[in-house]
This record gives C-alpha cells, sequence and structure tokens, in this order.
C-alpha cells in the first residue's frame, strides 16, 4: 500500500507468529502482523499516511475523541497479546514509513530490547488507587458550644468541619502511604501515577494513591490479600488488573 | 483481563474490582508516559503537542498538581473555568492581606521599618 505506513504497538520475542494475532483489531480496525528481526518481532499494523503524517498527528491528537479511540485500540492489541506471551508496550503513536525500518529498529536496539522484555518476562502489572471517602456529613462535630451566640456558633462549627475534614484527609493520605509501602515491599517493582482528577474519575472521593506493581504472572493473591484488608471507613481501595506492563516496559536509557 | 467481585466480610469497604470498564485515565496515562519510547520514522513529540499536554496532564494529574507543575491555562479557558472563581477569590484575599501589611508597616513613626532595613542587607550581600 503506497499510503500506508507502519504503526508499531509492541515487542515481543521471535517466536510471535501472525497466527496469534488474528483476533486482535489495531488502530483504525486493520489487522495486526508481526515483523520478525530474530530474537524480537515487532507487532505492527498499517495505517493512513495521511492521517499519521506528522502535521495530521500532531492535530488530532489535540482532539480528545480521536485520541480515545486510538489510545483503546493501542491497549487492546497490546492487553490481548499481553495475556498470552512476553510483550512490552511501545508508546502511542510510533510511526515507521516501512517494515524495513522497524526490521532496522529492531536491530539496532536490539540488546536494549531484549532486556526490556527479560525484566518483565512471566510478570504482570497490577493497579492499585486509593480514595479518602468523604466523612459522613450528618455526624455532629464534638466540641461544638452550645453556650455561644448563634453567629460565633456557626463560625465554630464551620472551623470544626473544616479542621475535621482536613484531619480525615491526612489520616487517608496516611493510610495510603502505608498501604503503598507494603505492596512495594510485596512487589518486584512499583511506580506511582499522580492522582486523577475528579472530573475523570468520576467519583466525588478524592484520589490519594495511584500506584503500579509489577508481580509474578499468577502470584496476585497476596496483594488482593494485603489490599482487601488495607481498606478502612476512610479509604477506598481499588485494584485492576492484570494489566501489560506498560509502566515496567521501559528501556534503560528513557 | 479479569473481573472479579470481591466481597469482604467485617470490612466497612470492599474492595473494588473493576476491570471491564477500563477507564480512559488508566489507559490514557500508560500509552502516553510508559511503554518503550522509540523514534519512529514520524517524528511527533508527544510532549511538543500543546493542547495535548495540557489537556491531559489537567485531567490525569489532579489540578492542585497541574499548578504545582507550573500549568494553569485552562483556569482562563471558559470551557474549563470552574476554578476561576476560587482564584479571583483567592487573588482578592491576598491582595487585602497585602493592603494589610503595607498598612501594619508604614505605621511605625521614626519611619525605621524592619522590613525595609532587611531588604538593603539582603541587596548588600547580594
Amino acid at each position: 500500500m503506497a499510503d500506508a505506513v507502519i504503526y508499531l504497538s509492541a515487542v515481543a520475542d521471535s517466536d510471535l507468529t501472525d497466527a496469534e494475532l488474528s483476533d486482535l483489531h489495531a488502530v483504525d480496525d486493520a489487522s495486526v502482523h508481526v515483523v520478525t528481526e530474530a530474537p524480537l518481532a515487532a507487532v505492527v499494523s498499517s495505517v493512513d499516511a495521511e492521517r499519521f503524517s506528522a502535521p495530521a498527528l500532531r492535530r488530532n491528537l489535540e482532539d480528545l475523541g480521536w485520541l480515545e479511540t486510538i489510545a483503546r485500540a493501542h491497549d487492546s492489541v497490546v492487553s490481548g497479546l499481553a495475556n498470552q506471551r512476553p510483550l512490552a508496550p511501545v508508546r502511542l503513536a510510533t510511526v515507521f514509513m516501512d517494515e524495513d525500518n522497524v526490521r532496522a529498529l529492531l536491530r539496532s536496539r536490539s540488546d536494549e530490547l531484549v532486556r526490556t522484555l527479560d525484566r518483565i518476562r512471566g510478570r504482570v502489572e497490577w493497579a492499585v488507587k486509593a480514595f479518602s471517602v468523604a466523612p459522613d456529613r450528618e455526624q455532629p462535630i464534638p466540641g461544638s458550644s452550645q453556650a455561644a451566640s448563634p453567629g460565633r456558633a456557626y463560625l465554630e462549627r464551620r472551623r470544626g468541619e473544616r479542621d475535621s475534614a482536613a484531619r480525615h484527609r491526612q489520616h487517608a493520605l496516611d493510610e495510603a502511604e502505608a498501604v503503598h509501602a507494603r505492596l512495594t515491599e510485596l512487589a518486584i517493582a512499583s511506580r506511582r501515577y499522580p492522582p486523577q482528577d475528579r472530573r475523570l474519575t468520576g467519583f466525588q472521593d478524592e484520589m490519594v494513591l495511584n500506584a503500579a506493581y509489577l508481580l509474578p504472572e499468577g502470584g496476585d493473591a497476596e496483594l488482593r490479600r494485603l489490599t482487601e484488608e488495607s481498606g478502612s471507613p476512610r479509604l477506598r481501595l481499588e485494584l485492576t488488573g492484570p494489566w501489560a506492563p506498560y509502566s515496567f516496559a521501559t528501556l534503560e536509557s528513557q | 483481563m479479569t473481573s472479579a467481585g470481591v466481597s469482604v466480610p467485617g470490612r466497612a469497604r470492599p474492595l473494588d474490582h473493576r476491570q471491564e470498564s477500563t477507564n480512559l485515565a488508566d489507559i490514557l496515562e500508560r500509552v502516553l508516559d510508559k511503554g518503550i519510547v522509540i523514534a519512529g520514522d514520524i517524528r511527533v513529540n508527544l510532549l511538543d503537542i500543546e493542547l495535548l499536554t495540557i489537556k491531559i496532564r489537567l485531567l490525569v494529574a489532579s489540578v492542585d498538581k497541574a499548578r504545582e507543575m507550573g500549568i494553569d491555562w485552562w483556569e482562563h479557558d471558559p470551557t474549563l473555568s470552574s476554578g476561576q472563581r476560587d482564584i479571583a477569590a483567592e487573588n482578592r484575599r491576598l491582595r487585602e492581606r497585602i493592603g494589610a501589611l503595607e498598612a501594619a508597616q508604614s505605621s511605625p513613626p521614626d519611619g525605621k521599618r524592619p522590613a525595609r532595613k532587611r531588604d538593603t542587607e539582603d541587596v548588600q550581600r547580594g
């Protein structure tokens, strides 16, 4: 195809075959195939050269709707395959002019890419988020003065509520840090992300921990147990996974 | 990916285990920020894309975090300006406070104002 360029989704070992990719749908619903350069294989698909040119990409990536479509397609290929074999995801929108250039990349960065794959071989990523649960507003604030004037009582009550909310939040933050410390000890590696904004999570509760943990495949029982035990009236925990090892399949030079 | 509802007896907060509804923020923070970074033939530095960077940071990072990073232009974007009133109120409070401090400073009758003196010393040291 003259008007197509090559979209690279991930890197795997060179025993990967097209047959393993037949159920996957890449960006633009294109089929996925393998470009092999032993000992590595690249997971690629064809995309429209026009829409994936540098100026078009710059423009299109500004469009959150387009970005979501691309991001979800990218993730569906990566996740679909990471279930099956060691896989190092490549960052979104990595595009090559042709397959020869992909092969050249696999050759020139071979050692580094192999080491990256080795780091995540037999391992999966789990994610834990913690939310500070808003205190029950019906609860009376202890210590409210009843003898004071209505104005002063109001101000005292407001101050009491504010102090109590701040304490409550601090407790939740402390608990989240303790959870993260325990999970980090359990994991092979851990990474923290910035907490997500409420508008994005759709939750009223503030996110106080957003972290990823690398664990041995099938070794998540302890993580589940710890996460289950660590919730409290103040802290709501959310566990997602297994994820493709996005947070840990990075090059040393990165 | 698996999905498992986990019930936890005796705990106030059951553990949520959501996967099927993989949310966009989770995906974006991974596909944009993580994974192997390789320069392809089509060079688009994701960090060069202003709106992308800012919107993603705004969405993915908490607003406070973004402000810490010095990213605040959405305050002036009418579609994203829910926080604008807060900033205006904060500015007003700060102006009032500065006014009060200045008033307090100019009150000593002898004109030897401690803050002015410190400023001078700083300049001399520098």
